[in-house]
């Protein structure tokens, strides 16, 4: 399953090939990174339908992870159109609804709990 | 007739010489004298004759050597020396009648009636210089008499003049001091306000703070926690029969990474944390070396979440422009940085107000540029917000003044940071502006060498 991690900390990128490097060894998770919402977008358009699922902070310089799922969700991408994940330091109830109402499909908040994550990452290589 | 002549004249003298004042006890006598007088006339007008007229000049000249002896009495006074003068011959001649006449019934008559004349004469003009004299004499004792009454009222009224003054200078002594008391309390409230703005923008920070530690915390904690998961792994090669040499060195050379990046981001938190501290405490004021790179960008960030933090649907481009190789410069980090997130503070506020306006296609936009300009450094911030009204631009940097509604702000950012600037690091603040376009604020500091 290829997935893309948006963040614009750098290290986000040592942290996930390291706690999924079982993963990523045997093939399940294939992960690909952007700093920012414009690089992903790129990136989407740049690989079409490959992007499986994108786990997307929100608070990020430029374009937002909200605006990024906005985009993601409503731009005629070539199907099937990729999951969208929110990471992110802000749990309030504001947030939580403005994404859901921009149809993301989970949401999770900083500091991410990898075990929880890996859970729901697993369930959605079994649908 | 020569008793009301005579009498006539001793009135007229002693109104003259105010005799009454003079010689109070020989004035008892004179007024006493029209008796005697009266009397002489009454028998003068019932019986007359030769012996009533000696009796007559009799009277006249004891009157009149009554006059001298007052006269004489009176020499001092130049007057009444005048008038013994004038009265004398008048006098004598008189007397020298009254003892003549039984004896010379048939005087010279023409040439009696001459002497007489030249002592009438005599006697008038003279009469006349005493008048004048003693007209004159009373005239000065009366200037004299002006003239001290005037000294004494002026030493009056200097009296009371300094008495007045005495009482004005206590009462502008006590203005005094009661200004001096009202100044010391206004520099104390001004001191207070500063140190309550730098706390009010300290709390603006807190959001942002608390996310900005929040990051490099979690990286921290995700990284020990994948340290000992790789422990564990490494542990678990290690039990095997046949170890993957391989793998075990591709964990360990990890593991070493991994608490590189956990020492970066603890000293980075650590950071925060400092200049958070620099930010709340009372400036010492000392200038160390500073990397205005990296100030900018920080409170750049800051301010940034902290606004997020309040506003969640807000959101700007960032657009940081910061020249590489920029040197340090002579600075108080913390003072400084105050500055810059006022500056940036107020740009994404300005971003923020354009957007709510909803014009479409808006896209909020802040930067920040530094550069190096021949002595200076030059930091440019600027923003594509509402802008500054053209008559505005000279008052934003005056203490307690704001556009912002009552509450939001203090009004004493821009002012803080413009002392700063200029009375604390010897530099400038300035601004342009179009309203409705955007605003740019320039800051120019001294390169100078660190």
């Amino acid at each position: 399953m290829k997935i893309l991690v948006v963040d614009d900390e750098p290290d986000v990128r040592l942290l996930f090939e390291q706690r999924f490097r079982r993963e990523i060894r045997s093939g399940e998770f294939a992960f690909s990174f952007a700093y920012s919402g414009e690089e992903a977008l790129t990136f989407l358009r740049e690989h079409p339908s490959e992007v499986v699922l994108i786990l997307s902070d929100i608070n990020m310089p430029g374009m937002s992870g909200l605006e990024l799922l906005r985009h993601v969700k409503q731009d005629p991408l070539p199907p099937p159109p990729p999951l969208v994940m929110m990471l992110t330091a802000y749990g309030d109830t504001e947030t939580h609804a403005q994404a859901m109402q921009l149809g993301a499909n989970d949401f999770l908040t900083k500091p991410v709990d990898f075990g929880t994550l890996k859970d729901k990452l697993h369930a959605i290589t079994i649908l | 007739m020569g008793t009301p002549t005579a009498i006539g004249l001793m009135y007229w003298g002693r109104k003259a010489l105010d005799i009454p004042t003079r010689l109070p006890q020989w004035d008892r006598w004179l007024t006493r004298l029209w008796r005697p007088a009266a009397v002489i006339v009454a028998l003068g007008l019932l019986v007359g004759g030769p012996v009533f007229d000696w009796v007559d000049n009799l009277f006249a000249a004891s009157v009149l050597c009554g006059g001298l002896a007052i006269g004489w009495q009176l020499r001092a006074y130049r007057p009444a020396l005048w008038m013994t003068v004038a009265l004398l011959p008048g006098t004598l001649l008189l007397i020298a009648e009254l003892v003549a006449s039984p004896f010379t019934k048939a005087m010279n008559t023409s040439t009696f009636d001459n002497i007489e004349g030249l002592v009438l004469c005599w006697a008038g003009a003279l009469l006349l210089v005493a008048r004048s004299q003693a007209k004159s004499l009373r005239a000065e004792a009366e200037a004299r008499r002006a003239a001290e009454q005037e000294q004494l009222t002026l030493e009056t009224q200097s009296q009371t003049l300094e008495y007045e003054v005495g009482l004005r200078t206590a009462a502008l002594a006590r203005q005094t001091d009661e200004l001096r008391a009202t100044l010391a309390e206004l520099q104390a409230t001004q001191d207070q306000l500063i140190q309550s703005e730098k706390m009010a923008s300290l709390g603006e920070l807190t959001a942002g703070i608390a996310h900005e530690i929040q990051n490099p915390l979690n990286f921290v904690n995700n990284f020990a926690d994948v340290s000992v998961e790789l422990v564990a792994e490494l542990a678990e090669e290690r039990a095997r029969h046949t170890r993957d040499r391989t793998l075990e060195a591709e964990l360990l050379a990890d593991l070493k990474q991994n608490l590189h990046r956990i020492a970066q981001h603890g000293g980075r938190a650590a950071g925060i944390v400092r200049g958070m501290l620099e930010h709340s405490r009372a400036s010492t004021g000392e200038r160390q070396p500073t990397d205005v790179n990296a100030l900018a960008d920080e409170y750049l960030r800051l301010a940034y979440h902290g606004l997020r933090a309040k506003d969640k649907s807000f959101n700007a481009t960032l657009q940081p422009a910061l020249a590489p190789g920029l040197p340090l410069i002579e600075a108080v980090p913390g003072d400084l940085g105050r500055v810059l997130l006022n500056l940036f503070t107020n740009a994404f506020y300005a971003v923020q107000k354009r957007q709510q306006a909803g014009e479409p296609g808006y896209a909020p936009t802040v930067r920040v540029c530094t550069e190096l300009a021949g002595q200076w450094v030059k930091i440019t911030v600027g923003d594509n917000g509402v802008g500054i009204p053209a008559e505005l631009q000279t008052r934003i940097f005056q203490p307690f003044f704001t556009t912002k509604p009552s509450g939001e702000g203090t009004g004493l950012g821009l002012s803080l940071a413009h002392d700063i600037v200029t009375k604390g690091h010897g530099g400038t603040l300035s601004v342009a502006s179009a309203e409705g376009q955007g605003t740019e604020f320039v800051l120019l500091l001294p390169a100078g060498k660190p």
